[in-house]
Formats: C-alpha cells, sequence, structure tokens
C-alpha cells in the first residue's frame, strides 16, 4: 500500500477496538437480560424487549442526540467525568462505547434471548433432578446449548457497531485517534475527495459484511443441524 | 423433621392447574416399585412432577422415609431432593458425550462408597453401555438414549427414582428392548421407584405396589395383586383383567421340561425353560384363562388344578361373572380371578365361600415374554 499514509490505518484499529469493547461488554450485560427476556413470566417484560429494541427502530440521531444530553458537560455524564476531572463523556472513546452499547444491544440480546428460550424448560428440570444448582445448570446447560446464540449475539454486535455513523457523528465527533471511526473516516475521505482511500475503506467494509453474512448463515445452519 | 414413619412415601397434593384439579392422597412402602397407574390426563405425571418439587402445589405434603420434603413451611427446591427423575422423552444434554452425561450427577469425589450407592461400573454392566460411553447422544437409538438417561437417574445415587412413562415414546420393538432391563434393575438394586404408565403390561412386569388414579384423584392404592383382584375397581372388570404373583421355583423337571413354582396357597406347573432352583420369577395369570371345577378333574391335560375358595363374585354385564378366589383349600392364599360365563356358575351351583379347584390354562412367565399356553 505504498504512498498511503498510516493514518488510514487509525480509524481501523479504532473501530476493531471499540467494536471488541462493545461486544464484550454487551456479552456480559446482555446475557442476563436475555436469560430474563426468555425465562421470565413478569407481564411488563415485553415492554424491556421494547425499550432493548429501540435502537432497531429509532433514527440513530435521535439516540445519539439524547446521549448527548445525557452525557454531555450538563447532564449526569459531565458530572461522572468531573469524578476524573474531565468535562464531559461526549467526544471521548469512553462515550462512544457508550453509545455503541445501547445502539448494538438489540442485536447480541435477540439471539442470544431466542437461544435460551430454544433450549425450553426440559434440559434445566433434568440438570435439577440430578442435583444441580440453578446456577450450575446455567453455566453447565444454558450455556453451552445456547452457544450457537452466543455465537450470533457476538458477530452481529461487532459488526454492527463497526458500521454505526450516525450516532459516532453526533456524540463522538471525528477526532483522529480518538473518536474517528471507519465510518466517519469514509465520510471525511470523499468529503476531501480523497477516492482511493475512501475506496479502499469502503471494499474492505463490503468484503467483511459478506463474511459476517456468510458466517451467520453458517451458524444457522449448524444450529438447525443440531435442533434437528 | 424426622416422622415416625420410616420407608414409606406419603404424599398428598391438592391444587389447580389451569381447568385441571388434583387432589391426591397416598401411602406406598418406600421399597420395590410402585406404579402410578391411570388413563393419559388423570394427573399421575404431574404427581411425579410434584414429588420431584418440578411443580409446587402450595398446601400439598410430601415425606419420604420420614424426611419431609414438602409441608405447609417447607418447599425443597428441585436440586435439594435426593431424587433420580426419567422423563418421557431421554432428554440428555446434546452438548455432553455419554459418559459425561452419564457422569453429570454423580457426586463429586472418588471415594464414594455409601452403602446402597451404585458404581458407575454396576450402571455401565445393568443397562448394557459400555459401547456407547464416548458417542454423542446424537449418534443413539431411542431405547439407547433413554438407557443412557436412566443410568444418568442411577448415577447421582438417589434414594427414590421417579419414571415418567419412560417408554411410552418407543416402539413396541424397543420397549421388549428396554424392559428386561428394568426388571434387572428392580431384581439387583435396593431402590425404590415410582413407576408412571398408562400401559398395564408394564405396570404387572415392574409394579409391587400400586397407586390407581383417575381424573385427579387416588382410586385406591396397595399391592399389585390386592388391587388387581379387588372387583369394586376397574382393573378387575376389565377385557384383559389379570393377576400377578411372585413365585419361587421349587424344582425342574428336565425330563418333561416343566418348572414346579410355588405360589402362596398352591403349587403351579409350567412348561418353561430351566430356572435354578429357588429363584424367584413373577407370573400372570388372566382372569379369562381360569375355569372352576367341582371336583378334582381325573383324566384332563390340564397342568393346573389347584384348591381353592370362591370369596367373591360380581356381574359383568348380562352372561359373564367375575369370581375372586383365594388358592388353599382354607382360602388363606393369594387371590386369583376367574371369568366365567353366568350359565356355568348357575349350572354348577356355585355360590360365596364355596371350595372349588382352579383349572388355570395359561401361566405368563413374566421374565420369559412368552405365554405358556397348555390346550
Amino acid at each position: 500500500m505504498d504512498g498511503l499514509s498510516g493514518e488510514i490505518w487509525q480509524p481501523v484499529r479504532l473501530t476493531i477496538e471499540l467494536a471488541a469493547i462493545t461486544t464484550v461488554i454487551l456479552l456480559i450485560v446482555g446475557t442476563p437480560i436475555a436469560w430474563w427476556l426468555a425465562r421470565s413470566k413478569a407481564w411488563w417484560k415485553e415492554g424491556v424487549a421494547s425499550i432493548v429494541a429501540l435502537p432497531l427502530v429509532l433514527p440513530p440521531t435521535v439516540l445519539g442526540f439524547y446521549l448527548l444530553v445525557v452525557l454531555g458537560p450538563d447532564g449526569p455524564g459531565g458530572l461522572l467525568a468531573s469524578l476524573w476531572g474531565g468535562r464531559t463523556i461526549a467526544f471521548t472513546f469512553q462515550g462512544l462505547v457508550v453509545g455503541s452499547v445501547l445502539y448494538s444491544m438489540p442485536f447480541v440480546v435477540q439471539p442470544i434471548r431466542n437461544a435460551f428460550a430454544a433450549i425450553g424448560d426440559r434440559p434445566l428440570e433434568v440438570a435439577a433432578t440430578l442435583r444441580a444448582s440453578p446456577r450450575r445448570a446455567f453455566w453447565t446447560v444454558a450455556i453451552p446449548l445456547a452457544r450457537p446464540g452466543f455465537l450470533a449475539g457476538a458477530v452481529l454486535g461487532f459488526a454492527h457497531t463497526v458500521g454505526e455513523f450516525g450516532i459516532v457523528l453526533m456524540i463522538g465527533g471525528n477526532i483522529p485517534g480518538k473518536t474517528k471511526v471507519l465510518s466517519v473516516a469514509i465520510f471525511d475521505y470523499v468529503e476531501t475527495s480523497q477516492w482511493r482511500e475512501a475506496n479502499i475503506l469502503a471494499g474492505g467494509m463490503a468484503v467483511f459484511a459478506f463474511a459476517v453474512i456468510l458466517t451467520m448463515t453458517l451458524i444457522e445452519k449448524r444450529v438447525a443441524r443440531i435442533n434437528a | 423433621m424426622i416422622s415416625d414413619q420410616p420407608r414409606t412415601i406419603r404424599a398428598k397434593f391438592r391444587g389447580g392447574l389451569g381447568r385441571f384439579v388434583l387432589d391426591t392422597s397416598f401411602e406406598v412402602p418406600a421399597t420395590g416399585v410402585t406404579g402410578l397407574f391411570g388413563p393419559s390426563g388423570c394427573g399421575k405425571s404431574t404427581v411425579l412432577r410434584c414429588i420431584a418439587g418440578l411443580q409446587h402445589l402450595p398446601g400439598s405434603f410430601c415425606a419420604i422415609d420420614g424426611d419431609v420434603w414438602q409441608d405447609q413451611t417447607i418447599f425443597r427446591q428441585p436440586y435439594q431432593r435426593p431424587i433420580g427423575y426419567v422423563f418421557q422423552e431421554a432428554s440428555l444434554f446434546q452438548h455432553l458425550s455419554v459418559r459425561r452425561n452419564l457422569l453429570y450427577g454423580a457426586p463429586r469425589g472418588a471415594a464414594h462408597s455409601e452403602s446402597g450407592s451404585v458404581p458407575f461400573d454396576e450402571a455401565i454392566d445393568l443397562l448394557g453401555l459400555a459401547a456407547l460411553l464416548d458417542r454423542s447422544p446424537h449418534h443413539l437409538s431411542g431405547g439407547e438414549r433413554q438407557r443412557v438417561a436412566i443410568g444418568r437417574a442411577l448415577l447421582s445415587q438417589p434414594k427414590l427414582l421417579l419414571m415418567d412413562e419412560p417408554l411410552s415414546a418407543l416402539d413396541r420393538p424397543t420397549k421388549d428392548e428396554i424392559l428386561p432391563f428394568l426388571e434387572r434393575l428392580h431384581q439387583r438394586l435396593a431402590l425404590p421407584v415410582i413407576y408412571v404408565s398408562h400401559d398395564m403390561t408394564e405396570i404387572e412386569r415392574l409394579a409391587d405396589h400400586l397407586v390407581l388414579m383417575q381424573s385427579g384423584t387416588v382410586l385406591a392404592a396397595g399391592p399389585l395383586s390386592v388391587l388387581q383382584s379387588d372387583p369394586s375397581l376397574p382393573l378387575a372388570a376389565g377385557r384383559d383383567a389379570a393377576v400377578n404373583f411372585d413365585a419361587k421355583v421349587e424344582a425342574y423337571d428336565a425330563a418333561y421340561g416343566i418348572l414346579a413354582l410355588q405360589v402362596d396357597g398352591g403349587r403351579l406347573l409350567v412348561p418353561a425353560a430351566p430356572v435354578a432352583v429357588g429363584e424367584r420369577r413373577r407370573l400372570r395369570i388372566a382372569a379369562s384363562d381360569v375355569s372352576l371345577a367341582r371336583a378334582s378333574p381325573v383324566a384332563s391335560t390340564m397342568l393346573n388344578a389347584l384348591p381353592a375358595r370362591i370369596i367373591s363374585k360380581s356381574l359383568i354385564g348380562a352372561s359373564e361373572v367375575l369370581v375372586v378366589l383365594a388358592l388353599g383349600s382354607n382360602g388363606s392364599g393369594a387371590r386369583l380371578l376367574a371369568r366365567v360365563t353366568r350359565r356355568s356358575w348357575d349350572l354348577l351351583q356355585l355360590s360365596e365361600g364355596m371350595n372349588i379347584f382352579a383349572q388355570v390354562k395359561g401361566v405368563a412367565l413374566a421374565q420369559a415374554r412368552d405365554v405358556v399356553s397348555e390346550e
């Protein structure tokens, strides 16, 4: 890639970092939510499910706007930032992580919830009759059986975070090395007529998207085979 | 919480489940196999789930060996009850090998030698699982899966084994493949079992005690043969009414291939393959295979004509009579059922309390699984 400055790789690295951190957080936070949504009999659980699913429907700019209010200097985020001497969480990498976690949440929670629901009561009842406490049954039966759901959730969560644009623009700005991720970088290159750089990044994204969808299809096929 | 009733299972489950209302109460010995029998939808599986704690009906009671599992204040979670549970479908853990399925509920720690515990090798041997250990549940037949499920339940070292129609999802040949395993289990292990089924042939081969259920209530509970021969219960009145005995092998006549079996109040001769003297075999005698004679038949090809006393008779329809007999001339032996025509009853001038001879046309040896007829 002669002639290309190193700066083209910076947004790639940053994007991968953001997506990886977001995915890990979402797996940790999303699993209990998905478990509760799959198992609870509370009448209001679909309300919670709808809130989790909101980013599917909401324009990213709307979510970004509210995040800006909450994370900005005058919101609770600003208060929080003052703890370590900062002024705001908006326009920081941490702010991007918060936004990404919320925005990609449904893509992780939904497949995991479906996988938990697909297991049904029986394997957990069997585990209980074999003296497994609910905690042991969760770790040794529910999690392994829901593995395809976790795989799908992780892939989708990662991919979706890589592709986000609207929220990043609203709360991240465009600070190289801190908040300038891939999608914004492409936008930048186009704005400044650096078509070659834009082309490389956009092409890479297209290949990535293809790989993601192929992976997902293969996972689903495997799940279908296991359930057969 | 130790009550004063050791070696018994006491259960009282009351409550509504949707439109279905359960109101059951029974007490059976915590030894041998107790059959929970009744038509589909009568609530027998629900009773089993309540015993396991998988279903919680508040205000119910359940105690095993004086150990209270549920009462007004106590409700032990399923994983806190020393049970093994075999479901209708094997429900193996699909992500684990057969070996790891078997060991899932096994107590951790190598030195497990409590009395009455089932060692791994014995369970494997009993259920014929040696060749399956490293396979995945995906690659097992229905019968193999159910055997693994039974082994898995046994290896959790339960004090009570609960089986919920373990054979009903299997086809006839597979059932016949598994039943002998269950019989061996029954013979070799001292573990009490509650066995739910709507198939009387399974109950007859396995159960020692019976709890008869109908639409959410318990009709009767007691030893199998007592309930079978009670004319007020639906079992005796049915087309395929029969009584089971546990008989002891007394002698084997190798020249004729005839087995002599000792039952309470009599002796039965049955053509069969050799069996060691002293062994116990379960017999089944159908009511339709027993006829009555006022005198001992002098010249007859019938092998078995046992002195017995008529205990009671009841009409079945317009033309048939169900007769309850007690073996032995003093009427103190095991109960037997005979189904004869009303015409014969009147012609022979039979009456309750009379001593007669019961001619047995056919005796089924449970283990041999073939009905031996001699006509």
